[in-house]
C-alpha cells in the first residue's frame, strides 16, 4: 500500500503533482476529488436555496389567512422548493459523494471519463441559473408543482415554462453523463481482485442507481419535450381538445418519477451500510442479501408508477396490479432494515455524529416506509392522496432518508477529505437540532393530512391551524440548524485535530488505506485485492489489504 | 378494529393536546358511508400492523443501542449472516402483506361498482369553482367559494367554516345511490369529500365515475385536491344531503328558478339594477384575478380599470367575456353565466372604478350577440 502513496514524490510524475492554481483549477479540473467537492458545495448551496423557499412556504402557513405571499407566488415557491431540492440538492450531493468515494473505494486512480465528469458538473450551474432566473421573469416562475402536471404546465403555464423545460434538459444530460461515468468506472476500473461481491455497498447501490438514471432520465427528457411541442409547435400530446391525453403525461412522468425516488435513496442505503458496521465494530449483516434487495427494489421501481395515480380513474385491474406491486416493495426494504438492526446487534457501539445520523436514518426512514405501505393500499389512498399525509410521507423518506444519509456520509468522510477531525460536540448539536426540528416539522403533517388538509394550498381552515404552527416552528428550527452545518464544515476545512488515515477504528475499506487528507492523486498503482475474501465467503467486510 | 378516531395516531406525544382541543385532530374521519367506514377500517388495520412491526424492530434496535454500547466494555460479535432468519424475515412480511391485500381488494371492488344508480350528477371542475349538472333534470349550477376576501386578508375574524363555504352546495338525496360523473373544463382538479370517502380526479376530456350513498342528512365539506393554479386552495366542495322529501322540494324550487331566469332576460333593466347585480357577479367570478379594485395582477391578470377593452366598443367587451381569451387564464364565460349575469357584469365593469362610461348592456344584447355568433358558425 505504501508504494502507491509514495508515487507522489517521484520526479517522473511532475506534471501530475497537484492541482492547478487559481480559478482554472476549478473550471478545467478533471480530478475526481475536485469535481466531487464542487458537486458537494453546489448541492449545499442548492439545499440552502431550496430550504429558503421552504421557509417562505412555512411562514405563509404559520397562520391561516394570507399574510406574507399571494397564492401565485406561493405556488412558485412549492414548485421551486421541490425542483431545487430534488435536482439541485439531493441528486448532486450523491454524485459528489460518488465522485469522491467510488474511485477511493475500488482502488481506481480517477473516474473513467474525467473530462465528461467536468462537463456534467458545469452543466448544473447553467441549468439552475436558468431555472432560478424564471422567478424574476414577467409572469413568474414555474407554478405548477414539481410534478408539473399538464395541462396546467402547458396550456395554462406562465411564459417561463420554456426556460424550465430547457433547465430540465440540462439537468438530465448532466445526470445521464454522471451515471455513465459511474457505470464505466465501477465496471472497468476496479483494482485487480476486487470482484463485484467485494465492492462496498455504497459502490453497489450507486451502480444500480446509475442504471436507474440511465433508464429514466431520457423519459423525463421525453415528457418535457412533449410539453415543449404542445406549447410551441402545435402538437396535442396532453391536450384533450386536440385528441391528446392529460393522463398520458402522468404515466410518462411517474415512469420517470418513481425510479427517481429510489435514485434519491439507494446511495444513502449504501453509505449507511458502511457507517453502521464501522460504529458497531462488526461486519455488515447479510451483505449478499443487501445486494439482492437493492436489485429487487430497483426492479420493482419500474412497475409501480401508477400508485401515484390511484385517483385518476385507472381501471380496477390496473389499481389492483399497482397496489400489489407497490406492497411488495416492503419486502426487500424490510430485509435492509432487518440487516442494519442485526449489524448493530451484539456489536460494540459508539455514537459519533455519522452513527447518530445513520441510526436516525434507519428509524425515521422506516417511519416513512410505514406511511408508504399505508399509501400503497389503494382504497385508503383515496383518502390520503394529495393531502399533507403524502407530504409527511415523502419528507420522512427524503429528509431523514436522503438528507440524513448525506449528513452521515459527510461526517464519516470529512476527515478523509480535509485531513482534520470535525468538531464532534457541534456535530452532535447539529444532529439533535436537526432531529428535533425535522420531526416537529413533518410529524404533525401526518395529522393534518389525515384530518383532511390538501397539499399545495396557501391557506387553510382553522381546524388545521395548531399543527401547522408547530410544523412551521419545527421547519424554522431545522432550516436555521443547517447554517451550523456550514460552520462545522468550514471549521473542519480550516483546521482541527489532524485525522489519521483511518480515523474510525471500526471502519473498513480501501479509502482508509490512503492518508488523510487524501492526496490529489491516489491509487496510480492499483492495490491488489486478490487475497481479500469476498463478503459472502465468511470473513465479512474486511477489505483493507 | 377501533371506530373511535382521533387519539390513536397521537403516539403519546399529542395525547394531552387531543384531549384539550378538538382542533388537534390527528386521524382520518370514519365518515358517514359504508365506503368511508371500510376505508377507515383498512387504514386502522394497516396502521396497527405498522405500529407492531415498528415497536418490534425499533425495540430490538434501541435495546441493542443501550446494551451493546462500547462503554459497557462490550466485545463485538463476528456473525454476519444467517440464512434461516433471512428467509424468515422475507417470508413473514410477505404473508402479512397478502393478509392485508385481501380486505383491500374487497373494498376496492366495492368502490368500483358504480352500477345501478338512482341519481346521476355530472361534476365539472373549473378554475376555480365546481359545476353540478343533474342529468335528466335540466338543473345545473356553479358552486363558488363564499368566504369573504376580508377574512382571507385577515381584515375580519374567520368563521368556523373558513374557506369551506359555498353559495350553492351540491344537494343529494339521503339513502339513494348517487353516481358522480367527474370531468373538468380547463386543468385537472380533484373532487374530494372525506366524510363520503370519495376522491376522484376531474380531468379535461375524461369522464371518471364515482358514487356514494349517504343515509344521514347533513352538510359534508371537502376541497379540491389537485393543484389547479392560483386559487387551488379556494375551491371547496360542499355536499348537502337532504331527506328524499326535502330533496324533491328543492329540485322543484330549482326548476322554478330556471324559469324565473328566463323572465329576467326579457325584463327591462335600469343601469343601476345592472350595476348592482354586476358587482355581485364580478366579486364571485372575476375578482380573484382582476381584483375587486379592478387593478388585476399584471402581467398574468390585466387591470380592467381604464383598460382598452372595458372602455372600448361594447361588442368587443361582450365578446371577450363570452368567449374568453384562448391561451390565457381568461375562460369563456358564455357557457358559465346567464345572459343576465353577463350583461350585468359587463355593465358593471364599464361603470365601476374610473370607467364611468355610463353606457349599459342589456341581457337582450347578450342574447343577440350569442345568436349572431351561433349563426356564423
Amino acid at each position: 500500500m505504501s508504494a502507491v502513496i509514495d508515487d507522489h514524490g517521484h520526479a517522473g510524475h511532475d506534471h501530475h503533482h497537484g492541482p492547478a492554481k487559481g480559478l482554472s483549477r476549478w473550471l478545467l479540473t478533471t480530478n475526481h476529488k475536485d469535481i466531487g467537492s464542487m458537486y458537494l458545495w453546489f448541492s449545499f448551496c442548492a439545499f440552502l436555496l431550496g430550504g429558503s423557499f421552504a421557509m417562505v412556504i412555512r411562514a405563509e402557513l404559520f397562520q391561516p389567512g394570507l399574510q406574507i405571499v399571494q397564492p401565485e407566488f406561493f405556488n412558485q415557491m412549492t414548485t421551486m422548493h421541490g425542483l431545487v431540492m430534488v435536482f439541485g440538492a439531493v441528486m448532486p450531493a450523491f454524485v459528489g459523494l460518488a465522485n469522491w468515494m467510488i474511485p477511493l473505494m475500488i482502488g481506481a486512480p480517477d473516474m473513467a471519463l474525467p473530462r465528461m465528469n467536468n462537463f456534467s458538473f458545469w452543466l448544473l450551474p447553467a441549468a439552475f441559473g436558468l431555472l432560478v432566473s424564471t422567478l424574476f421573469m414577467e409572469g413568474g416562475g414555474p407554478n405548477f408543482g414539481w410534478t408539473f402536471y399538464a395541462p396546467l404546465s402547458t396550456t395554462y403555464a406562465p411564459e417561463s415554462v420554456t426556460f424550465f423545460i430547457f433547465a430540465i434538459h440540462l439537468m438530465g444530460i448532466s445526470s445521464i453523463m454522471g451515471a455513465i461515468n459511474v457505470v464505466a468506472t465501477v465496471l472497468n476500473l476496479r483494482a485487480p481482485g476486487m470482484t463485484l461481491m467485494k465492492m462496498p455497498l455504497f459502490v453497489w447501490t450507486w451502480l444500480i442507481t446509475a442504471f436507474l438514471l440511465i433508464a429514466v432520465m431520457p423519459v423525463l427528457a421525453g415528457v418535457v419535450t412533449m410539453m415543449l411541442m404542445d406549447i410551441h409547435f402545435g402538437t396535442s400530446f396532453f391536450s384533450a381538445a386536440g385528441g391528446g391525453d392529460p393522463v398520458l403525461f402522468q404515466h410518462v412522468f411517474w415512469f420517470f418519477g418513481h425510479p427517481e425516488v429510489y435514485i434519491m435513496i439507494l446511495p444513502a442505503f449504501g453509505a449507511v451500510s458502511s457507517i453502521i458496521p464501522a460504529f458497531s465494530r462488526k461486519p455488515l449483516f447479510g451483505y449478499t442479501s443487501m445486494v439482492y434487495a437493492t436489485g429487487a427494489i430497483a426492479f420493482l421501481s419500474f412497475i409501480v408508477w401508477a400508485h401515484h395515480m390511484f385517483v385518476v380513474g385507472i381501471p380496477l385491474v390496473g389499481e389492483l396490479f399497482f397496489m400489489y406491486a407497490t406492497m411488495l416493495i416492503a419486502v426487500p426494504t424490510g430485509v435492509k432494515v432487518f440487516n442494519w438492526v442485526s449489524t448493530m446487534w451484539r456489536g460494540s457501539l459508539t455514537f459519533e455524529a455519522p452513527m447518530l445520523f445513520a441510526v436516525a436514518f434507519v428509524i425515521l426512514f422506516s417511519i416513512g416506509g410505514f406511511s408508504g405501505l399505508m399509501l400503497a393500499i389503494a382504497p385508503a389512498d383515496f383518502q390520503y392522496h394529495d393531502t399533507y399525509f403524502v407530504v409527511a410521507h415523502f419528507h420522512y423518506v427524503l429528509v431523514p432518508g436522503a438528507i440524513f444519509g448525506i449528513f452521515a456520509s459527510a461526517y464519516y468522510w470529512l476527515p478523509k477529505w480535509t485531513g482534520h477531525m470535525y468538531d464532534e460536540t457541534l456535530a452532535k448539536l447539529h444532529f439533535w437540532l436537526s432531529f428535533i426540528g425535522m420531526n416537529l416539522a413533518f410529524f404533525p403533517m401526518h395529522f393534518v393530512g389525515l384530518a383532511g388538509m390538501p397539499r399545495r394550498i396557501p391557506d387553510y381552515n382553522l381546524q388545521f391551524a395548531d399543527f401547522n404552527m408547530v410544523s412551521s416552528i419545527g421547519a424554522f428550527m431545522f432550516g436555521a440548524t443547517q447554517l451550523l452545518f456550514l460552520f462545522i464544515v468550514i471549521k473542519c476545512i480550516r483546521g482541527g485535530e489532524p485525522a489519521a488515515a483511518k480515523p474510525w477504528d471500526g471502519a473498513e475499506g480501501l479509502e482508509w488505506s490512503v492518508p488523510s487528507p487524501a492526496p490529489y492523486h491516489t491509487f496510480q498503482v492499483p492495490p491488489d485485492m486478490n487475497d481479500v475474501h469476498e463478503h459472502r465467503k465468511g470473513t465479512g467486510g474486511e477489505l483493507t489489504p | 378494529m377501533s371506530r373511535h378516531p382521533s387519539v390513536w395516531m397521537g403516539l403519546g406525544l399529542c395525547l394531552p393536546f387531543a384531549a384539550a382541543r378538538a382542533d388537534w385532530e390527528v386521524n382520518m374521519t370514519p365518515g358517514v358511508t359504508d365506503v368511508s367506514q371500510s376505508i377507515f377500517d383498512l387504514h386502522m388495520t394497516i396502521f396497527w400492523i405498522c405500529v407492531v412491526i415498528g415497536l418490534l424492530v425499533f425495540g430490538v434496535m434501541i435495546w441493542s443501542m443501550y446494551m451493546h454500547r462500547r462503554s459497557t466494555g462490550q466485545q463485538p460479535a463476528h456473525f454476519h449472516e444467517n440464512t434461516r432468519v433471512e428467509v424468515l424475515w422475507t417470508v413473514i412480511p410477505l404473508l402479512i402483506l397478502i393478509a392485508m391485500a385481501v380486505p383491500a381488494t374487497r373494498t376496492l371492488i366495492h368502490i368500483y361498482d358504480a352500477e345501478e344508480s338512482d341519481v346521476d350528477i355530472q361534476i365539472t371542475g373549473y378554475q376555480w369553482k365546481w359545476h353540478y349538472k343533474y342529468l335528466g333534470e335540466d338543473v345545473e349550477f356553479f358552486s363558488n367559494l363564499t368566504t369573504p376576501r376580508e377574512q382571507i386578508n385577515n381584515e375580519a375574524p374567520k368563521d368556523e367554516h373558513y374557506l369551506l363555504e359555498v353559495d350553492k352546495p351540491l344537494v343529494i338525496p339521503a339513502g339513494a345511490k348517487v353516481r358522480f360523473l367527474v370531468t373538468a373544463a380547463d386543468v385537472i382538479h380533484s373532487w374530494w369529500v372525506p366524510s363520503l370517502g370519495v376522491k376522484k380526479d376531474a380531468i379535461p376530456g375524461f369522464i371518471n365515475e364515482a358514487w356514494t350513498r349517504v343515509e344521514e342528512p347533513g352538510l359534508y365539506r371537502g376541497q379540491c385536491t389537485e393543484l389547479c393554479g392560483k386559487d387551488h386552495g379556494f375551491m371547496p366542495v360542499v355536499v348537502e344531503v337532504k331527506s328524499p322529501e326535502d330533496y324533491a322540494a328543492w329540485m322543484a324550487e330549482r326548476k322554478a328558478e330556471a324559469a324565473k331566469l328566463a323572465e329576467l332576460t326579457s325584463k327591462e333593466w335600469t343601469l343601476e339594477e345592472l350595476v348592482a347585480r354586476g358587482e355581485q357577479v364580478y366579486q364571485t367570478n372575476c375578482a380573484s384575478c382582476h381584483q375587486a379594485n379592478g387593478q388585476g395582477l399584471p402581467p398574468m391578470f390585466p387591470a380592467l380599470d381604464g383598460s382598452a377593452v372595458a372602455t372600448g366598443p361594447l361588442e368587443g367587451h361582450i365578446a371577450i367575456v363570452v368567449n374568453g381569451k384562448p391561451g390565457t387564464a381568461m375562460p369563456a364565460f358564455g357557457p358559465q353565466l346567464s345572459e343576465v349575469d353577463i350583461a350585468a357584469v359587463v355593465t358593471y365593469e364599464r361603470n365601476a372604478w374610473n370607467n364611468k362610461l355610463g353606457d349599459m348592456v342589456t341581457p337582450q344584447n347578450v342574447l343577440t350577440f350569442k345568436q349572431a355568433e351561433e349563426a356564423t358558425q
